[in-house]
Formats: C-alpha cells, sequence, structure tokens
C-alpha cells in the first residue's frame, strides 16, 4: 500500500489519557466509561453517532461542560496532570495555551462584532503578555499559517463576510494561537461543503506537522477517519466498543457495531447499487437501549447471544493493540479474516 | 485493493462454513428488514402541558396568588347582580360613611350614599366584561390583519404594514376620547374604542410570528400538498403562533381595564353604570377627607392588573415554545 | 415519454444588492420509474431546483412539463392534480412535520384536502401507509417530538406517499440523519419505489449516496447543470474537471493523508464568474473558458458535458 507509513505514534509517549470516564446529566448518563490516550503527534479519531457521547467527551476534556453535567467517575489526565478536579482559573490556563478546541458551525463560535483579527490577537494575549500591536502582528501571521490570502486585508474582515471554509480556519488560527500540544477538533467539516472539507483537513494535517501537535478529530466520518486519522475509537451510547488502526478495522472489524456502520454506507469506491440490493441496515435506533445490565448495542445487535443482555462485556486487549468490546466476533473472527484477500 | 473496499466482501451474505467447533452456533451476517422494537408507551402531550402547568405553579407561588385573585374578583363581578340586588347607583344609607363605622356597608357611602362595596362589585363585573370585549374585539381584528400582512407577503403586506403603521401612530388616549365622544359612550362603545387603539400592537405581533413560521418546512410541505391558504394559515400556522398572542392577550385585558378606568374617571364613561374608574371620579373632590372613595376602587383596579400580570408571565413559561419540543 | 420535462428553468430573487441567480437555465427529462440523481455543492441552485420544479417558488423562466402538461403558469388553485401526483421529502426531519399535529392529522389532511374516500377509508389508509413506512399503528396518536430523526422521516415519507404520486422530489433526504438510518432510510425509498412504482429526483451533496441510489445522474454548479450521464458511466468516466474534482475531495481511506483540494472558494450566486463558471477554480482553464460560456453538449451515448476541454 503506497504512501502508508507505519506510524511511529505508537512508541510515542501519551500525551492525554483518558481513564473509565463518566459523564451524567442529572440522572442521565452521557458518558459510561471510556478509556483511550492520544499519543504525541498523532490525529486520533473518535467516530460515533449522535448520541454516542463524543462531543460530551470532548468538552469535559475541555473542562466546558454545562453546569448540569458533571464527571461522575473518572480521571483525565494531560501531560501526565489530572485535569478534571481543576478550579476555574486553572482550567482556563490550559485551555487554548495546551489545548486548543475548534467546532462545527464557525459562524456561531466567532463574535459577530468583532473583527477576525482582533480576535486572534485576544486569543493570544489571553495567554501571553505581549503587547497588542505585536498580538495583532502574530494574528496576521497565523493567518497566513491557516493560508487565508490576503491577511492583511482579512484580518479587518467581519465573520459575516467570510465564506464557511475561511471562517473555519479563522477558527482553527484561534485555536492554534498559543501553540497548543492537543487539537481537539469537534466535527469540524460537518457543515462544510466537500471540496472544502478536504482543504481544512488538510491544513489541519500539515498543522499537525508543522507545530507537533497531537490532534483528536472527532466525527462521524468513516471515510475521513480512514484518510486522516492514525488510530480510531468507535464510540456507542456513550462506551468505547472498538479502538484500532483504521486499516485493520476496515479489513477485520470485530465489533457488530463496527461491522454494521462500515455495512450500512455506501461507499464512493464501491460500486455497490440499489439495483444489487438493500443496504445492510443496523435495525432500531440508538434509543433501543438495553438498559442498565447488559451490552448497549444488544437490542440491535444481529450477533448478540444470552450472555450480551447479562453482563457489560469488557474491553479486551489484543496483541496488535486493537481492542474490542465484544466476546462474539472474535469468536467468529476465523470468518470474517477469511473475506480478507 | 485497498483495505476498506472489503465492505463488498462483508456485505455478500453467502457466508463459507467457518472452522468451528460444531456446538457454536452459527450466526449469519443477516439481511434485515427494518423493525422498531416497541417503544415505552410514551405520556400523552395534553398531560405533559398539565405537569408543566403544575411545575411553573410550584415555581412560582406569586403566580397561584394571582391566579386566585382573579379568580375571586371574576366569582364577584359574575355573582354581583346576586349579591348586591338591585341598582349600585341608589342611595342606600347615610353619605359618606366610612369603611368599617357600619356593619350594612363595610366599604362605607360615597357622597351621595351609595354603597362602595356594591359599586365595587358591579364595577368588577363592569371592567371585566369591557376588558374582554375589548381584547377579544383587538385579537380579532388584530390577528387576522397581521396573518394576512405576514402569510401573503408583497403588495398585500406593504398596503396592511402601512395601515397597521397609521392606527399606530394616533394618540392612543386622544383617539379613545374622541371616539367616545362621538358614539354615546357605553360599554359596548368602550370596549369597540379599545379594540382600535389596541389591535396595531397585536397585528405586528401577529405578523411577525406569521412570516417566521411561514418560512419553515412543514409550512412548505403544506404548500407542496395543495393546501389552500386558508388551511395553512388557521390549521398549521396558527396554533404555533399562538403562545406569544396569548400571553399579549393577558396583558391586553390588563391595559384595557386601565384604559377604561381612566376614561370613567374622567366622565366618559357609560353613565348608567357603575365603574371603578368613576367611582375614583366621583371621589375625587373629596380626597382630602374622604380619601377611601378614591383608595378602595383604585386597590381593586391595581389587584386586578397585577393579577393578570402575573398570569401572563406564568403563561409565559408554559407556553414557551423551547419547553415544547422534547428531547431529541 | 417522459414523465417530467424541463427546458431552459431559471429561478432568480431579486435581493437588494443584485440579483441571485440560484437557477440559471436548467434543462433536464426525467423518465417514468427512474431515479435521477442531482448533486452539487452550496449554491448550485439544487435545492432551488427541487421547489421550483413544484412551483413552491416561482420560476422567472423556462418552462416545466409534467405528464405531458405544462405546468409552469398554471395558476395556484388549478394546480390540485399537479399537485397530488408530485411530492417533496424535506431535508430536516425537525423542522418538515408540524409539532402541534398529531400523526394522524398529518397524513389524513392531504386525504381530505384533495377529496380522497370516505372517513373510514381514510383512517384505513392512514393506517396501512404508516406500516408500510415501518411504524407501528400507535404512532398515529402521538406527536411528531416523540419521535427520533430517522422515524420523523419516515413519517415524512408517508406523508409524500399518501396522495400515490408519481413523481417523488427527494431533498437532502438523509443528509440530517446518522449513518445507520441513513441506510434504513434509503432501503424504504428503494422499496416503497418499487412497491409504489415512484419515480425519483434525489437531491444531495454526498456523492456515495448519490453513486448507490440513482440511475443517472446531474452535476450542478452555481445554478447549471455542467455534467449527465448515468450512474456508472459518471464514475468510471467522468468528464468535467469540477465533476472529478467532486470525486477526488469525498476523503477516501485510499488516498491516505494525500489531499487533492481544488483550490479556491466557492463563489457566492450572486457573484458568478464571467464565462465558464468553474474557469477560477479550474486547473485546465485557458483563455477561452474566462470569455466564453460552454454549453452542455453531449459527448458519448447520453453523456453531455459542458466543458471546452472535455
Amino acid at each position: 500500500m503506497s504512501g502508508h507509513v507505519s506510524p511511529p505514534h505508537r512508541l510515542a509517549p501519551s500525551l492525554l489519557a483518558v481513564d473509565d470516564l463518566r459523564i451524567a446529566f442529572g440522572a442521565n448518563e452521557a458518558v459510561r466509561g471510556v478509556s483511550f490516550d492520544v499519543r504525541e503527534g498523532e490525529t486520533l479519531a473518535i467516530v460515533g453517532e449522535s448520541g454516542s457521547g463524543k462531543s460530551v467527551t470532548a468538552l469535559s476534556i475541555m473542562s466546558l461542560l454545562p453546569s448540569s453535567a458533571r464527571i461522575a467517575n473518572g480521571s483525565i489526565r494531560f501531560e501526565g496532570r489530572e485535569i478534571t478536579g481543576l478550579d476555574a482559573r486553572e482550567a482556563r490556563k490550559i485551555r487554548g495555551a495546551s489545548i486548543g478546541m475548534i467546532f462545527q458551525e464557525p459562524m456561531t463560535c466567532l463574535n459577530p462584532v468583532m473583527t477576525v483579527g482582533d480576535q486572534i490577537a485576544e486569543a493570544v494575549l489571553q495567554h501571553q503578555s505581549i503587547s497588542r500591536k505585536a498580538a495583532q502582528a502574530r494574528a496576521i501571521e497565523l493567518l497566513d499559517l491557516v493560508r487565508i490570502p490576503d491577511p492583511h486585508r482579512r484580518a479587518m474582515d467581519y465573520p459575516h463576510q467570510l465564506s464557511g471554509g475561511m471562517r473555519q480556519r479563522v477558527m482553527i488560527a484561534i485555536a492554534v494561537a498559543c501553540g497548543p500540544r492537543l487539537l481537539i477538533a469537534d466535527e469540524p467539516t460537518t457543515a462544510l461543503d466537500v471540496t472544502i472539507q478536504s482543504q481544512v483537513l488538510d491544513l489541519i494535517d500539515r498543522l499537525r506537522r508543522e507545530l507537533s501537535m497531537a490532534v483528536l478529530l472527532i466525527t462521524h466520518d468513516l471515510g475521513i477517519v480512514g484518510q486522516w486519522a492514525d488510530r480510531v475509537v468507535v464510540m456507542y451510547a456513550g462506551r468505547n466498543v472498538e479502538q484500532g488502526e483504521p486499516g485493520a478495522l476496515f479489513a477485520n472489524p470485530l465489533h457488530p457495531y463496527t461491522l454494521g456502520l462500515l455495512t450500512a454506507s455506501p461507499r464512493l469506491d464501491d460500486s455497490y447499487h440499489y439495483s444489487d440490493g438493500p443496504l445492510n441496515e443496523i435495525p432500531g435506533s440508538i434509543r433501543s437501549i438495553a438498559g442498565e445490565r447488559g451490552c448497549t448495542f444488544a437490542p440491535r445487535c444481529a450477533y448478540a447471544g444470552p450472555g450480551c443482555r447479562e453482563s457489560i462485556p469488557p474491553l479486551l486487549t489484543l496483541s496488535d493493540g486493537r481492542q474490542v468490546a465484544c466476546p462474539v466476533l472474535m469468536q467468529e473472527e476465523h470468518r470474517v479474516a477469511s473475506f480478507n484477500y | 485493493m485497498p483495505p476498506y473496499n472489503n465492505a463488498a466482501a462483508l456485505r455478500s451474505a453467502d457466508a463459507p462454513t467457518p472452522h468451528l467447533p460444531v456446538s457454536e452456533v452459527v450466526v449469519p451476517l443477516p439481511r434485515v428488514t427494518p423493525f422498531y422494537p416497541p417503544s415505552p408507551a410514551p405520556q400523552p402531550v395534553r398531560w405533559r402541558t398539565g405537569r408543566r402547568v403544575l411545575a411553573v405553579f410550584a415555581r412560582n407561588p406569586l403566580v397561584l396568588i394571582g391566579a386566585t385573585i382573579l379568580l375571586l374578583i371574576s366569582m364577584v363581578g359574575l355573582l354581583a347582580p346576586l349579591l348586591f340586588p338591585g341598582d349600585p347607583l341608589a342611595i342606600v344609607g347615610q353619605p359618606f360613611l366610612w369603611p368599617g363605622a357600619d356593619a350594612a356597608h363595610p366599604f362605607g357611602t360615597d357622597s351621595l350614599g351609595r354603597d362602595l362595596l356594591a359599586g365595587i362589585a358591579h364595577g368588577a363585573s363592569i371592567s371585566l366584561r369591557v376588558g374582554i370585549a375589548a381584547t377579544a374585539l383587538g385579537l380579532l381584528i388584530g390577528v387576522s390583519i397581521g396573518a394576512i400582512a405576514g402569510y401573503f407577503g408583497g403588495w398585500t403586506d406593504a398596503i396592511l404594514s402601512r395601515l397597521i403603521e397609521i392606527f399606530q401612530t394616533l394618540p392612543n388616549f386622544v383617539m379613545l376620547v374622541v371616539i367616545v365622544a362621538i358614539a354615546q359612550p357605553s360599554v359596548v362603545t368602550l370596549s369597540f374604542a379599545i379594540a382600535i387603539v389596541t389591535w396595531p400592537g397585536v397585528a405586528r405581533l401577529s405578523r411577525a410570528e406569521f412570516r417566521s413560521i411561514r418560512a419553515r418546512d412543514f409550512v412548505m410541505a403544506a404548500r407542496s400538498l395543495g393546501f389552500g391558504p386558508a388551511r395553512i394559515i388557521l390549521s398549521e400556522i396558527l396554533p404555533s403562533a399562538l403562545p406569544p398572542l396569548i400571553v399579549t392577550a393577558s396583558m391586553m385585558v390588563a391595559s384595557a381595564i386601565l384604559m377604561e378606568s381612566a376614561l370613567s374617571f374622567m366622565g366618559l364613561g357609560d353613565p348608567n353604570v357603575v365603574s371603578w374608574g368613576s367611582m375614583i371620579g366621583a371621589g375625587r373632590e373629596y380626597l382630602r377627607t374622604a380619601w377611601y372613595m378614591c383608595a378602595l376602587p383604585g386597590f381593586a383596579i391595581m389587584l386586578t392588573v397585577l393579577a393578570l400580570n402575573l398570569i401572563g408571565d406564568a403563561l409565559n413559561e408554559i407556553l414557551n415554545p423551547r419547553n415544547n419540543e422534547g428531547p431529541r | 415519454m417522459s414523465l417530467l420535462s424541463i427546458t431552459d428553468l431559471s429561478t432568480h430573487f431579486r435581493l437588494p444588492n443584485g440579483a441571485l441567480r440560484a437557477l440559471d437555465g436548467v434543462s433536464l427529462d426525467l423518465h417514468a420509474g427512474e431515479t435521477l440523481g442531482i448533486v452539487g455543492e452550496s449554491g448550485c441552485g439544487k435545492s432551488t431546483l427541487g421547489k421550483t420544479i413544484l412551483r413552491l417558488v416561482e420560476p422567472t423562466t423556462g418552462s416545466i412539463r409534467f405528464a405531458g402538461e405544462d405546468v409552469t403558469d398554471v395558476p395556484a388553485r388549478k394546480l390540485g392534480s399537479f399537485r397530488r401526483r408530485a411530492q417533496m421529502v424535506f431535508q430536516d426531519p425537525f423542522a418538515s412535520l408540524n409539532p402541534r399535529h398529531s400523526i394522524r392529522k398529518i397524513l389524513t389532511d392531504p386525504l381530505i384536502v384533495h377529496r380522497v374516500g370516505d372517513r373510514q377509508s381514510r383512517a384505513r389508509m392512514v393506517e396501512d401507509i404508516v406500516q408500510r413506512v415501518g411504524l407501528d399503528v400507535t404512532a398515529l396518536d402521538r406527536y411528531p417530538h416523540e419521535f427520533s430523526g430517522g422515524q420523523r422521516q419516515r413519517i415524512g415519507i408517508a406523508r409524500a406517499l399518501i396522495l400515490e404520486p408519481d413523481l417523488v422530489i427527494c431533498d437532502e433526504p438523509v443528509s440530517a440523519l446518522d449513518v445507520s438510518i441513513q441506510a434504513q432510510t434509503l432501503n424504504l425509498l428503494s422499496r416503497m419505489k418499487a412497491d409504489l412504482n415512484l419515480s425519483y429526483i434525489f437531491i444531495s451533496h454526498d456523492l456515495s449516496v448519490v453513486r448507490y441510489f440513482t440511475d443517472r445522474v446531474l452535476v450542478m454548479y452555481l445554478g447549471r447543470v455542467v455534467e449527465s450521464a448515468p450512474t456508472r458511466q459518471l464514475w468510471s468516466t467522468p468528464r468535467h474537471p469540477y465533476t472529478r474534482a467532486l470525486m477526488a475531495s469525498v476523503p477516501d481511506p485510499a488516498r491516505r493523508r494525500q489531499a487533492s483540494p481544488i483550490k479556491g472558494d466557492l463563489p457566492s450566486p450572486q457573484d458568478i464568474p464571467k464565462g465558464c463558471r468553474f474557469h477560477p477554480r479550474c486547473p485546465m482553464a485557458t483563455d477561452l473558458c474566462a470569455q466564453v460560456e460552454p454549453v452542455l453538449e453531449a459527448s458519448g451515448s447520453d453523456h453531455a458535458v459542458a466543458c471546452h476541454h472535455a
């Protein structure tokens, strides 16, 4: 496979370690025990649909959870340091400076009455004590870094004067203004057109290399995962169900949910047509939850056995670094692997 | 072949038999037809609204007070002919009796010896009648004009908006006085006059609501299904436009009562009935000596308007559309 | 005989700061039983095309012929039979159902408006269609907010199909849904098409869904059609540079970490470039492209491209 470089990230130290994180909104548990780690310099993708808890997880890393949410259990360690119980001031020091975040809708995340140059400068001034002029110069540098043409003029534009792709670039510039070690991107391209999407994803990856950042990429698009991520975590209903490298995962999915996602989506490089037959569905919806006892995917799972509704399957680690929270397909592993030709 | 392309291979259901021990059950990759596992029976919407009303009352005890006051006043107004039979304008006792001085006239008497309690009771009926009638008429005119302007847009909207503006720029009180002076002052003409003065505000609100709701997908769906404008306005848009209109209605009743009181105070009200405003007007000259003649009806007005405001707040909370959407 | 025939359709909106040429001369033919895909990015006019065909937006010029009849200028009140035979499924499952109406009312109203059947037969038709789209009959007495996005979309499909139309325009019907629900919805649309002999116009920005679901595809850019071909042919031999750029931009694990992004931003439909609309971003643009707008010409059987250099 040309172009596929074996990532050295396996050996890179862990930058962010999330362990058994549980987040509840009142009585409702949005995240029920998620564990993963982001290594330095890599792109980790979190894949899930709505209701999987992926955005809530990202917000909790940034200590941006709404007041109605609380972290019921678990730890988040950034550069070895526990960041879940931090008070507001300590959390603010980390936010922006060490961890940056970009969101899905750039129009609602940018201040409509400030010029983009001022907004970037403000982000710089928040964490670095330099003069206002120096901050504005840095803002123009950053606009250039995110490949916005004519940065001097653009710095004086307001968000509504820019296109969607440009606004997203501005948000990226704000997020990387202070050289963070980790960039969290929550569905950064979902609201963009596909030709602009590829520009923005390319930019994020380039910045990752140039600024030696790690990227935590949250998305629902498996294609993006396959093209840009070093490792991927699949989340369902607040738990991580499978983890591994995208190539291995797509060739040999070991969790029924991952398998279902792959076969349910029509892929561009696949000439399957509706006249050939229907798409494989995952029946039901995320609302069909088994209750607290069993595997949350069991009601929709074609492979569910009696044990699946009794106890939550533990996350098993395989020899090649993959992790799966399902015992069933593992036994069938031989069968699935036989398609790998 | 790039590994991702295995989707095609994974999809084919004719799986070869795997090398598994015989005791294992082989589950083939299913070709499923959609099903919906029966979800738990949801609570019907009306029950939810009832719950929300109770929740609002529980959160804000003042609202309960407001509702109680309004209920009491309405009862008094409704039952006034029974509780205080006879003409409240009849002279029944000594003039200038203070409240509490005579058990037969608990609120005292006015300068001519008329019973103040009977006056207040009958006045309640008048005030509420005028308030509700004026509001109903104002809503009817305002919502209709606003709906038509908001739904049709274009020239219709341009013309109707100018009409709304004309009526809105006329000074309220002067208009009231002029209309009442031209027509014979009576409960009916008063209600009518107040409606003419208040409909522009409702029309603007209604127009804004109709314009914004008209842009929503479900209205476009109704148009694509061939629904006529009447059905769309009344059945599709109006129910969603109602909440702010209902809240406005409660405020309109309050301001209609105030307007009626002001007109009656000046002597432009219906001369054949007792109204709170006319009672205050009658007591105007005796403010320094028998100030209770103004204070008691004034207090009644204040209580009623306060109650209506509290209820308006509560309605706003109950009918807030964000609460209606429910979980996604 | 084509079910729907559109000639040179244009829809221009007059805005305070100039004209917005959302649709600028689009022609297409839809045959009965066909699924025609319309693909493009923001500003290409695909949504406006769908709405203009159904006369939800008034066209500025051009003509629409449905089942042999011209429906371009027919006044709204005489559009009854056209409305019955051509329907739309909307994108946003949360906005396309009236939150104050029960599902039963949402599905029965169209029957009442078009005077179909009597009370009992309507009730039966409503129960039938609700079960056909995979929901339980108890759903009829509930309200939209009690359902998930995928279920609401099913209700929207039921509403579009209850009058038994011939043509259904699907305006991004699965874009707002999760992947696992997308598959369910697409399968449902497929089944309904087979059961009820429908023809679809399928509007989407998602190329992979269009590839799966359609028989023919029109690629639109800034209000015009730039390429049109049967689906398999479009994917095997895309001729227009924009089509190729679109296909290259879709995330593909095979192109690991290699972006082939197309340069520049999407122009706004209020500011359409002179000459070929795509030339500022086209890798093959020449002087001719900057001056003369190419016409949609046939190139090969059933394949049309609007490019000077295709």
